[in-house]
């Protein structure tokens, strides 16, 4: 009869540890995210992205244009003025002044659209990248949820994105104005003299030789610090969350102990991290001031010796000589160049920290959903003239499953009864350890099934199967006597009530909180599903009754009712198949009496199925199995069971024979 | 305000130094910088007169630039090595700070703020108010240097131009003024609405199942869409304020400039260039560029400190929030028995609150008595609990444990002998010995054996493959409720108590094991008072005294022989929980 505990089958504890061993470690920057952000870019905000840059170019070559433009009143105007008085320049004057004036307002309205489609692209990305990543979250499956800490996903949502809002917001066009001056600026000193280019390029050689060292420990110690950063969050959402039990075991200060141990890690990383980001700038620009020296000296050698000169100018115009004119316009080309390298190179950590952030998202948006094969669907019906089901619109109370034959082409309609049947079910949630075997099991409609077994016996596991949060290895389930992996997941969970023994209420009011149940069930409907679930009296006396707004999943209620309110949840949905999974574990027993007379008034009819360790909760079902170790080891109704002496009436009764 | 900056700065401490000597680097940095550019154009002076001795006017003066260059350079560095210091230093107590306050905080304290709102706190408004400070130390004192040099030196060029400069500096402060002041309350609104997405998401994690079951994907992603575009078109609103500034400051600088360049021309050409030269005038225009980039620096500098204060704000909240129940100095050390003793005591969780949650409470229980609550849902037998280890303190009357006011004890002593088993309790990441250490850190291996075997543990603890040291996964999710619920008990046990409480703690733990466990109890610890919250008659019907529970009310008390005549609510629950038993175990 029943077997023998082996106790080495344990359901649970050897499933796949949260949070360790992620695909994409903190700071790794996945190949391809940098085009795929671009490309997401160009996909929603094309022609914005387009006028941004176009906005730019606008202003860096309006820039080079004014200064030329000041260039020529210092060097043209005012020699002539000097010459030949105001009255013979003012009229070129007043010209190069009237165009500056509308070159800077060029510059003026570019920044100003500039800045206002930067907002609107990079919110709006943002938007985009939240949304998507929670739709498709939404789609993931259970088993996601368990192989990841929520931390961790909480984390894409907050520091990933806002990573990639720097990136996307300040690291880009900040990049894309860079580059464009960095273009111009080598055009223009290769204009003016090749030699001086070359002694410019072995500067920033230098530059660049420093930037890696620099910039790539910036970039390491950031990646770290972001790392410790999330360990540190960690370790404070676990405290904070179990504070209570901290204060019960005045664990404060070992808990302040291993805290300072992460604020110290973290202290040493970011400090680290900053130190190199904030000592890079000082030195790029130092060295374009050395640049700037030696410059001039190379170039007033030049000059003095009369060395010719090689330039695309030269080349143009035949002058082979370096007059001071061009050293002097070229060192005020090189001041230009050095700055943009600086500037360049300051983005270089926070351009890893967004890819990394980026990437993250990514990894997220990539992963595998949930999948659903299922075709057959779930539909309002009425009978016809002879009885047969008919689809129809509106809410009849009467369903259907629509079932469509690939076969032959034809539609059949089943009535939807709650007829739930297990064929030799074998599920494990990693392939190498099963935790159910040869599990069978038929409820038929208006039957009310228990399973009752000792803790991690996989009561639990079963119920997650008829809803298909997870799917079987081995065997069948039926529902209606359709196989549950043709029918919609969706379809399927809509007409399967669960209540869990971790009730999760969501911020609103009670009244919202009911409604989760069904969303179009009126406020009268909430309520009577509250006087059913005997909630209805406590929500009464709550400061403002059924507009209570819960925050904190419902902090303010005691276990108990929050249990009542999420069977109301569930009674106000009004499913032909309902899962009560310890539903009323903290619910005193009388008023769990109250609850379950409402619940089998409501359920009259209907498939019930009820776990429990309370025998008033399953005493009076219409069949109990026993679970032992993922097996069924007993069957049969209350009477039976205790008649058989086996392992219900030990986990039932041996309290009295003990005493 | 002011009080805010106050207190955040009170956690500066050993990072004084660094905070102090980075402006001052700065300000070294800062006024090199502004020589520089000077020199450097009277090098190129020097280079352009073109003079027989230029070389040696440009070695010179390169000579010196290279001087400049070397003390900016060192200075900029060392003053970014003490910004990082100071600032991740402060950054570093800041957390220090609000951790070792929210670990004084009292269960009351806990409840106001929720736990998610203070992670926030302790993590993105830190990282905020750290980004503040170190612009504070960096910017604050650099920029307005530079903008004194630049104007100071416009005015030494020319002073009758250098006042267009000066004249727009009013107007663009009033600009910068009014963008802060019209962006504030989007930036304050912002942060509620962060909070809001944050919570969905939060929520939708934690109860994905509930989500899955009542296929409500579609009803989430709306809820979810609309708070990401509530944050969107602030953000975005907000963004567009702010950008505001830019093109504005470009506008009116780029305005001035031309304006001088007119007069200047003028003004050069009217003196023959003898009173003022091009090149004077083209150094006029640079330095008012530095101008303007000082104020569109100083502006976003504004801009990023109004984002932050909301931070500070909510950083201080937390610095300043007084912990309602606090240990008193040279408190008793020690708890003489497990006597305890409730004298008219009164208990609403909110002073404002109307409602009692426990009223005239008398009660006396005798050391190493085990004592039984019942109760509806809803009747406060939590709250009855909570107030023998202070976790919240009566309203009115006294609680008295081993004869001394709970006040009156040093609190850990209070809590070590006086040890509660959670109905909403919390296992730890980590295995199960480090779990179970909570209790007593020094145990050995054998005690926590043996604590484990009273709570009916040590079985399954066997059965898995690695033990004792199997690792826990945040909140115990990889263990079930009732095994959950034994290792808590187990680790309460550890502390060797004087009072141990249980808290609906074994609701998911079969009839059988249960009564083990009481079994174990009398074993083990007879001496210990033991409270035993219960929904099953049969967890407590052999307690010394069972009190019967009703809107904060103690209704009935006595044995269960005595209950069962005296009290109707008692014998009603009996009978109910008995016709059960009875109708199968009699056959």
């Amino acid at each position: 009869m029943a077997e023998q505990k082996t106790y080495e089958q344990k359901p649970r504890a050897v499933r796949p540890m949260r949070g360790r061993g992620m695909p994409v470690p903190k700071g790794a920057i996945k190949k391809g995210t940098f085009t795929r952000l671009l490309k997401l870019l160009f996909k929603h905000y094309k022609w914005q992205v387009l006028l941004v840059i176009a906005s730019i170019m606008i202003c860096s070559v309006s820039g080079l244009v004014s200064s030329v433009f000041l260039q020529t009143i210092i060097d043209d105007v005012i020699p002539s003025g000097i010459a030949y008085g105001f009255a013979y320049i003012e009229k070129k004057l007043v010209g190069m002044i009237i165009g500056m004036l509308s070159i800077y307002l060029l510059i003026v309205l570019a920044t100003f659209m500039q800045n206002r489609l930067m907002a609107i692209i990079t919110q709006g990305m943002l938007y985009h990248l939240r949304t998507e990543m929670f739709a498709k979250m939404q789609s993931l499956p259970i088993k996601y949820f368990d192989t990841h800490a929520h931390g961790e996903i909480m984390s894409g949502y907050t520091n990933d994105t806002d990573a990639t809002r720097q990136f996307i917001g300040h690291s880009l066009p900040s990049f894309i104005s860079s580059i464009l001056t960095l273009v111009t600026s080598i055009a223009m000193m290769l204009w003016y003299s090749v030699w001086l280019t070359l002694v410019i390029t072995v500067c920033t050689l230098f530059m660049t030789f420093v930037v890696k060292k620099i910039g790539g420990n910036s970039a390491k110690y950031m990646v770290a610090q972001q790392t410790s950063l999330a360990q540190e969050e960690g370790f404070v959402e676990e405290m904070i969350k179990g504070q209570k039990v901290v204060k019960v075991f005045t664990y404060e200060e070992r808990a302040k102990e291993h805290f300072d141990r992460y604020n110290d890690k973290l202290f040493h990383d970011s400090e680290k991290a900053h130190v190199f980001g904030n000592i890079l700038g000082p030195i790029l620009s130092n060295i374009g001031n050395f640049t700037y020296v030696l410059l001039t000296i190379v170039g007033g050698l030049w000059v003095m010796f009369g060395w010719s000169n090689v330039g695309l100018q030269s080349i143009v115009s035949g002058v082979g000589v370096m007059g001071v004119g061009v050293v002097v316009a070229f060192l005020s080309m090189s001041r230009n160049f050095t700055q943009v390298v600086n500037q360049m190179s300051q983005q270089v950590s926070m351009v890893a920290m967004g890819l990394a952030g980026a990437s993250r998202v990514f990894t997220l948006m990539d992963e595998q959903p949930e999948q659903d094969e299922g075709y057959v669907k779930l539909v309002n019906a009425k009978r016809g003239e002879n009885g047969e089901l008919m689809e129809t619109q509106e809410r009849t109370g009467l369903w259907a499953w629509k079932h469509y034959h690939k076969a032959d082409g034809t539609t059949t309609y089943v009535e939807l009864k709650g007829d739930i049947m297990m064929e030799g079910v074998d599920f494990g949630y990693v392939p190498e350890k099963q935790v159910l075997s040869e599990v069978s099991l038929y409820a038929k409609p208006g039957q009310k099934i228990a399973f009752v077994g000792a803790t991690g016996a996989g009561k639990t596991t079963i119920t997650n199967l008829i809803n298909r949060f997870y799917d079987i290895s081995r065997g069948k389930i039926r529902y209606d006597g359709i196989n549950v992996s043709k029918i919609c997941k969706d379809d399927l969970r809509r007409s399967l009530g669960v209540v869990l023994q971790d009730v999760n209420l969501f911020t609103g009011t009670v009244m919202d909180n009911i409604r989760y149940g069904r969303l179009d069930a009126t406020d009268e409907e909430c309520i009577e599903a509250a006087k059913l679930a005997n909630a209805h009296d406590f929500i009464r006396r709550l400061p403002h009754g059924y507009e209570t707004v819960l925050t904190n999943n419902g902090a303010s209620l005691s276990q108990g009712q929050r249990q009542l309110l999420s069977i109301a949840r569930a009674a106000v949905a009004d499913p032909p198949v309902m899962i009560l999974d310890e539903a009323t574990s903290s619910i005193d027993t009388r008023t769990e009496a109250l609850v379950q007379d409402g619940m089998d008034k409501l359920m009259k009819g209907r498939t019930v199925f009820v776990i429990a360790h309370r025998l008033s909760t399953v005493m009076n079902s219409n069949a109990i199995m026993v679970l032992d170790h993922g097996r069924i080891i007993e069957r049969g109704t209350h009477a039976q069971l205790i008649e058989q002496k086996g392992m219900y009436y030990q986990l039932y009764t041996g309290a009295f024979e003990l005493e | 305000m002011n009080g805010t900056v106050k207190t955040l700065l009170k956690s500066v401490r050993q990072y004084k130094k660094p905070s102090l000597i980075t402006p001052i680097f700065m300000v070294i940095e800062a006024f090199c910088e502004c020589l520089i550019p000077f020199f450097m154009a009277q090098m190129i002076n020097q280079a352009a007169l073109s003079a027989p001795n230029a070389m040696e006017h440009i070695l010179t003066y390169g000579g010196i630039l290279i001087a400049l260059a070397c003390v900016s350079l060192t200075s900029g560095a060392l003053a970014g090595k003490f910004a990082a210091t100071a600032s991740c230093g402060f950054a570093s107590n800041l957390r220090h700070d609000l951790f070792y306050r929210v670990q004084k905080f009292s269960f009351a304290n806990v409840d106001k703020f929720s736990s998610n709102s203070l992670v926030t706190r302790l993590t993105t408004d830190v990282t905020n108010v750290q980004q503040a400070y170190q612009m504070c130390l960096r910017i604050v004192v650099r920029v307005p240097l530079q903008f004194i040099f630049a104007v100071i030196m416009s005015f030494v060029i020319n002073p009758s131009l250098a006042w267009i400069f000066l004249a727009i500096v009013p107007v663009l402060g009033a600009v910068i003024f009014s963008i802060v002041r019209y962006v504030m309350p989007f930036f304050r609104r912002i942060f509620k609405k962060y909070d809001a997405l944050n919570n969905s998401v939060q929520e939708n994690v934690g109860g994905i199942r509930v989500v899955k079951s009542f296929v409500r994907e579609e009803y989430e992603k709306e809820k979810f869409d609309k708070a990401a575009s509530e944050v969107r078109n602030d953000f975005t609103k907000a963004e567009k304020i702010v950008g505001l500034n830019a093109p504005i400051m470009t506008l009116f600088i780029n305005f001035a400039s031309v304006l001088i360049s007119y007069l200047g021309v003028k003004q050069i050409i009217g003196g023959a260039g003898v009173d003022f030269t091009a090149t004077e005038l083209s150094a006029l225009i640079t330095y008012g560029i530095q101008v303007l980039s000082c104020l569109m620096m100083f502006s976003m500098v504004f801009v990023m400190l109004t984002m932050s204060v909301e931070s500070a704000r909510r950083i201080t909240e937390v610095l300043n929030e007084e912990e309602d129940i606090k240990g008193v100095e040279n408190g008793v050390q020690e708890v003489a028995s497990g006597a305890i003793r409730f004298e008219n005591v009164s208990f609403k969780y909110a002073k404002e609150a109307t409602v009692y949650a426990l009223s005239d409470i008398n009660l006396d229980i005798r050391s190493g008595e085990t004592v039984g609550v019942l109760g509806g849902t809803g009747s406060s037998k939590t709250t009855l609990i909570q107030l023998i280890p202070r976790l919240y303190d009566a309203t009115e009357g006294n609680v008295l444990v081993g004869g001394v006011n709970v006040k009156d004890y040093d609190l850990k002593a209070l809590r070590k002998d006086v040890s509660v088993v959670l109905q909403k309790n919390v296992l730890f990441s980590g295995t199960i010995k480090e779990n179970l250490r909570w209790g007593n850190e020094n145990a050995t291996d054998e005690e926590l054996i043996e604590a484990c075997k009273q709570a009916q543990a040590d079985e399954f603890i066997r059965s898995f493959p690695e033990g004792y040291d199997t690792y826990i996964e945040q909140g115990g999710t990889n263990v079930s409720g009732g095994q959950k619920q034994r290792l808590c008990i187990a680790r309460a046990l550890l502390r060797k108590p004087k009072v141990l409480i249980l808290d609906d703690s074994t609701s998911a733990v079969d009839t059988k094991t249960d009564a083990l466990i009481r079994h174990a109890f009398k074993k083990a610890i007879p001496d210990t008072t033991k409270i035993i919250i219960a929904q099953r008659i049969s967890s407590v019907e052999h307690a010394d005294k069972i009190l019967v529970l009703d809107g904060g009310k103690i209704i009935a008390q006595g044995t269960h022989e005595e209950l069962l005549k005296s009290s109707d609510v008692y014998r009603e629950i009996y009978q109910e929980q008995t016709k059960i038993k009875s109708q199968g175990g009699e056959r």
